[in-house]
């Protein structure tokens, strides 16, 4: 089944809602407008010729400096239809795209792996927590305008705080120690 | 009478126990021994690997994946190469693709010996350990023989393999595959009637299909509850529509259900084995025909100028690949390993993601702990096969 085709199966199962073909060489590539996605993925689910029963993987990619700079993607496996394909939502920065947890509980992780590494919000998440990075961390690391290392400065630094007669003082101390 | 005060405990498990196969943490609300709620906390392994591989080329990407699921190193790298040369549109010899579907299951059984060692060893079958990894020993002789390197031996590169095979590599592969089926007769002996494992496991961590589906679980898990998906049946890669095998499922999807289905896989593997041993000539083609991505054989660098400069060129600049996305799955040991790839049309990778099977398994563990007994929430994330690499990467 090509992009086309899912098109057409979905056109009228999702009214007013605009669907593009992406380009791609190996199965069904589908741009979805965030405002519908929900109502798409309970189509891919449900409908008898799809089934997409199974979330296989929630990921984005950065096109930093494009805008919109996001793309969310969404690869979906129908388990009886033996059918692939690939769910496309174009983010912004700001943008919020709603959770598709209620269709498949699978995605709960994976937006929040999606948040935690690009920063892209998921509406309605219940639990949009950072998964892989520390709860304090700063930032998004895999967006690409994250530095690939950071230096910080040092949280304390004192300088040697002595004088010259103090330093000489020692070192008499030292020499009389050891003649003793 | 009058009633008795009660209240939860909450215990932590983890990220140091050792029976969390690396470093998972898990907080445990508990009822006397019965498990209320349970809640994972990973990321303890994470190493960026995502974010490091796209400051390096295409090739040196290869060593980076393979660490992902340490258990499964040449899973990783198989679905990584095969990701990129589909963006390349490089098709593979024959010889390569056998060696590829013998590395891969070789591999599947090293993967689910670590597994079938440690699963029993903590249900209480501490011997069964040393047993499993008498085994895996000679499969990681192998990886040394063919690359010089037992745990990582990115074998298998872009465009096809990193060397033609070594002398011997037949008769060590024929010498493990003729002892390793009584080897699994040997472990079946030891657990599959065992009173004390059978009681440990069945009806202990149960899911259905349509869960199974529902939180992402592929492979053993969801062929332990009756699915017969497999990528290898129904999307295959690297030739396997040409082997004769069967996927072994079974119906209960409880703790025991999940150790026989790897059972029988394990079996499984050993007739696609020896299958690929027989096709794979000691010598021939090892990587394909495209001087863009292979490098030129080293006695060739050695005495012509063109060769020379072609090996300066792949190992300086690296390759480009046509800019688009891609994702292949594999059937991995622990499920669907897949890479998606996304290429800008120049020489380093502009995104690549590891699907991690773990990661899913993670996520639907309290479903499968919840109510049952502390003691068995060992033996589920034992029957999940998590690997805290692939989970974290």
């Amino acid at each position: 089944m090509n992009s086309h085709q899912v098109i057409e199966t979905l056109t009228p199962l999702v009214p007013d809602a605009s669907y593009e073909a992406g380009a791609s060489i190996d199965f069904a590539t589908l741009y979805v407008p965030a405002g519908r996605l929900v109502d798409t993925c309970l189509a891919l689910r449900d409908t008898p010729s799809l089934r997409f029963n199974v979330l296989v993987e929630v990921t984005a990619a950065d096109y930093f400096p494009r805008d919109p700079r996001f793309e969310v993607v969404y690869h979906l496996l129908s388990v009886p239809n033996r059918l692939r394909l690939r769910l496309k939502v174009r983010a912004s920065a700001e943008a919020a795209i709603p959770t598709v947890q209620g269709v498949w509980p699978a995605a709960g992780w994976l937006e929040r792996e999606v948040w935690d590494m690009f920063g892209v919000v998921f509406d309605g998440h219940p639990d949009l927590r950072r998964l892989l990075m520390p709860d304090d961390w700063e930032g998004h690391p895999q967006r690409k305008d994250y530095p690939v290392q950071i230096r910080k400065a040092p949280q304390t630094y004192e300088p040697l705080e002595i004088s010259e007669e103090e330093f000489r003082a020692n070192l008499e101390r030292d020499r009389l120690k050891r003649t003793h | 009478m009058a009633e008795l005060h009660t209240e939860t405990m909450t215990v932590n498990m983890g990220p140091q126990h050792p029976s969390t196969h690396g470093v998972l943490r898990l907080v445990l609300e508990l009822d006397g021994e019965i498990v209320q709620s349970a809640t994972p906390a990973i990321g303890y392994l994470h190493t960026g690997i995502e974010k490091t591989a796209e400051q390096k080329k295409w090739q040196q990407v290869v060593p980076l994946v393979e660490r992902m699921d340490y258990l499964a190193a040449q899973s990783n790298s198989l679905a990584y190469a095969l990701s990129v040369e589909k963006l390349l549109g490089l098709e593979m010899p024959q010889r390569v693709k056998d060696i590829r579907v013998l590395i891969a299951e070789l591999q599947r059984i090293a993967s689910h010996l670590i597994w079938l060692g440690t699963h029993a060893m903590e249900i209480g079958a501490v011997s069964m350990l040393f047993y499993a990894i008498r085994e895996r020993e000679l499969l990681m002789n192998i990886n040394e023989l063919i690359a010089g390197f037992r745990f990582f031996p990115s074998y298998i590169r872009i465009g096809g393999l990193r060397e033609d095979l070594p002398r011997g590599f037949h008769e060590a592969v024929n010498a493990f595959l003729d002892r390793f089926p009584k080897k699994v007769d040997e472990y079946e002996g030891l657990l599959s009637k065992n009173d004390i494992f059978m009681r440990r496991t069945q009806g202990v961590g149960v899911i259905s299909q349509e869960d199974a589906f529902a939180w992402g679980l592929l492979g053993p898990i969801a062929r332990a509850s009756g699915s017969n998906y497999d990528v290898r049946k129904y999307f295959p890669y690297s030739g396997y529509e040409t082997y004769d095998f069967e996927v072994p499922t079974a119906a209960e999807g409880d703790v025991y259900a999940r150790y026989r289905v790897r059972m029988r896989e394990l079996r499984e593997c050993v007739k696609i084995c020896r299958q690929a041993i027989k096709r794979i000539t000691p010598s021939g083609a090892w990587a394909c025909d495209d001087p863009r991505v292979v490098p030129p054989p080293k006695d060739k660098v050695y005495t012509e100028m063109e060769a020379l400069i072609q090996h300066f060129l792949i190992y300086s600049q690296g390759f480009t690949v046509p800019a688009g996305d891609v994702y292949v799955p594999v059937e991995g040991p622990r499920g669907e390993h897949g890479v998606y790839a996304v290429s800008d049309g120049t020489n380093r990778p502009w995104r690549i993601k590891m699907r991690a099977p773990s990661l899913l398994a993670i996520q639907a563990l309290p479903s499968l702990i919840k109510g049952g007994l502390i003691a068995d929430v060992v033996a589920v994330i034992g029957s999940n096969d998590v690997v805290m690499g692939d989970c974290d990467r």
